[in-house]
């Protein structure tokens, strides 16, 4: 059977479920289009969180960057996953227990304020917009690669059909959605990244691979690949080139926003009480494990394979996968030297390198690397829609819920029934769309994970240093919470903004630090503002500072939720 | 002793109790990650042993680090259980 046949067989089928599952779910009151009406049971609600996180830049870029970085890459893997016991251990139950249904809700009670609610719902919505951008992207690439389409064509589909189940079906059709999505992403993940280790190490587990041998001539297939860095002139793999501050930078920042990611905190708000909400957690990380165990393994042998099939090969007797990346944009040869071969070099070699690649497309190629069946690429495929989808989903509702129901009904109009917030819900969940494809098909940086990066800056300097704050001091007060908040988030930002769009230079890094390490200084500062103008202002009421006290105490919180 | 400021005193045990298990649930995530993963990885490298034949530091920001955590998450629920259960403040009766 062709590839053709396979491409669409498992994305038409992989669709078909979901747009089943989104039509039995479609939600009917707002409770059910906000929070799936908290009856969702932990272990569903850890599978689709794990869809809900591991957006395109996980599934797509992320192995595509350990390939190129190495060892530097570790911080895409800790960043990711450390996060989640910071989420688990310091935000989610207690956020839980409080019973609401979104972030700024959260942060205009504990706060006792329409202003903290208001800097919250911008937070959300900037953080969410800058995340869907990379998501929108990735469809783009996705559906590029498998209608040859141009990716504008690609990102707009692929924002049609999010519309379809995200903005009709609210939290409940999402919630099952990304069940089953999760499902296609893991299988599609794990099962090339297993053939790849048996043609490469002769074994079955990918993991158990990474630190084997290869078949052919029996070394370390660390040192192969080490060896083969050397000889090209990059610096060797498992040491890789990021200065240990950035490293740490970086980390933190991923792992912090990740813990103050609004679209992960709601998800939460799902399962009925804080004992689920716990389990929930620990499910979700460990079906998150499954797939980021898998991308180093799946890095180093796709960089094996591309250097072994490209390297020194005569251009006319390319492999066929190469001509079909070369036409849509997203592998480039320059014969530099004349001599009809393919170089590929390093910055620290003294021959001219000829091949460039982008780092995105190293996942969607391996298997046409390693020479995988076509059913496997039709796979992935489904895969890759699935964790774009998924994540722009969950994004979406965000920003359509802040809009509806801390924008329209907390703040403007108190009077909306119930019916009018879900139209808003919905129209709101259009307009972001609108802006996503926009910036979907104009990316203001071109490696989709570094896009996604900066979302967690933003999150990591706004809303977990307030949240924790609020959750654990009964002193922080209003003054301090939107003073910390609007200071971490508009110092990041125009730290970020200067580098990428206003051609800031890597010598006038802070202290050398890169853009997306920024995200833990913003972090500081919040902090240090709201520590600093708390102690001037007076202290909150005392119902504040009762509920405090109340959200640590896990009982009740079913019953919070019902009213 | 009233039954308010029993209240008011076992939630306060129960808060320092809680705190003593995330302190030690985020120290071990920080030492696994930061400690073994960035700051001490190039010692570890060379110094530990060699996790299959991949270098310590290197094998623990990659993989061991990932590992730790999904345990450590299990670890969490259970001591977080038995903590509510104790005190009383856990959720039975609440789950249907």
């Amino acid at each position: 059977m062709s590839q053709g046949f396979w491409n669409g067989f498992f994305i038409v089928l992989s669709f078909a479920v979901y747009i089943v599952i989104a039509i039995r779910s479609r939600a009917g009151s707002t409770k059910e289009y906000y929070t799936a009406g908290s009856g969702v049971s932990p272990f569903a609600n850890g599978m689709a969180t794990a869809a809900d996180w591991m957006s395109a830049a996980t599934f797509i870029s992320m192995a595509g960057g350990i390939a190129v970085a190495g060892y530097d890459a570790s911080r895409f893997l800790m960043g990711w996953t450390g996060g989640f016991v910071l989420l688990t251990t310091l935000m989610v139950p207690y956020l839980r227990k409080f019973g609401k249904s979104t972030v700024p809700d959260f942060l205009g009670d504990r706060f006792y304020s329409k202003a903290a609610r208001l800097v919250g719902v911008i937070c959300a919505i900037f953080i969410c917009m800058t995340y869907i951008m990379g998501q929108m992207r990735g469809v783009g690439v996705v559906f590029s690669n498998l209608f040859e389409l141009s990716i504008p064509a690609g990102v707009i589909i692929g924002a049609g059909i999010v519309f379809f189940y995200a903005g009709l079906g609210g939290m409940k059709g999402i919630t099952y959605t990304q069940v089953a999505q999760y499902c296609v992403m893991a299988f599609a993940y794990t099962i090339p990244a297993i053939f790849a280790a048996l043609t490469l190490t002769g074994n079955v587990v990918p993991q158990l691979g990474l630190i084997g041998n290869a078949v052919e001539g029996g070394t370390p297939i660390l040192e192969k690949i080490n060896n083969i860095n050397t000889e090209l002139g990059f610096s060797e793999y498992t040491q890789g080139s990021l200065s240990k501050m950035n490293m740490f930078f970086i980390t933190a920042a991923l792992m912090i926003g990740t813990a103050g990611l609004p679209h992960v905190i709601v998800r939460f708000f799902t399962v009925k009480n804080v004992k689920s909400v716990r389990q929930s957690a620990c499910w979700t990380l460990a079906f998150i494990a499954v797939i980021y165990l898998t991308a180093p393994a799946v890095g180093v042998f796709a960089r094996i394979n591309l250097i072994e099939k490209l390297h020194n090969t005569e251009y006319a007797n390319a492999p066929a996968w190469f001509s079909k990346f070369e036409t849509t944009g997203q592998m480039t040869f320059e014969d530099k030297n004349g001599d009809g071969k393919i170089q590929y070099f390093g910055p620290g070699a003294d021959q001219p390198n000829e091949l460039t690649y982008g780092t995105d497309i190293m996942v969607m190629a391996s298997p046409y690397m390693a020479n995988l069946s076509p059913w496997i690429i039709g796979l992935l495929m489904a895969g890759c829609i699935a964790a774009a989808l998924s994540t722009a989903a969950g994004l979406l509702l965000v920003i359509s819920t802040s809009i509806s129901h801390d924008l329209m009904k907390k703040i403007i109009n108190p009077d909306l029934t119930d019916k009018q917030e879900v139209t808003y819900a919905r129209l709101a969940s259009l307009g972001a769309l609108v802006v996503a494809v926009y910036f979907g098909i104009n990316p203001p940086s071109a490696f989709v994970a570094k896009t996604v990066a900066f979302a967690f800056g933003l999150a990591a300097s706004s809303f977990f240093p307030t949240l924790l704050m609020g959750i654990f001091s009964k002193r922080m007060n209003k003054w301090g919470a939107i003073c910390g908040m609007v200071a971490g988030i508009a110092f990041t930002l125009i730290y970020i903004v200067y580098f990428q769009f206003l051609g800031g230079t890597p010598e006038q890094y802070l202290y050398g630090i890169t853009p997306e390490g920024i995200g833990f200084i913003g972090m500081i500062i919040n902090f240090v503002v709201a520590f600093l103008v708390c102690l001037v202002t007076p202290k909150p009421p005392v119902e504040i500072q009762a509920m405090v006290e109340n959200i640590h105490i896990p009982r009740g919180a079913g019953a919070a939720s019902d009213h | 002793m009233s039954e308010s400021e029993h209240a008011a005193n076992q939630a306060a045990k129960y808060w320092w109790a809680k705190m003593r298990i995330l302190l030690g649930i985020l120290v071990v995530w920080f030492t696994v990650s930061f400690g073994c993963g960035i700051i001490f990885r190039d010692w570890m490298d060379v110094n530990m042993p060699k996790v299959g034949n991949a270098p310590f530091g290197f094998w623990m920001a990659q993989q061991g680090s990932i590992i730790c955590f999904v345990l450590l998450l299990v670890v969490y629920n259970f001591m977080m259980n038995r903590l509510d259960e104790k005190y009383d403040f856990d959720e039975k009766g609440e789950d249907a």
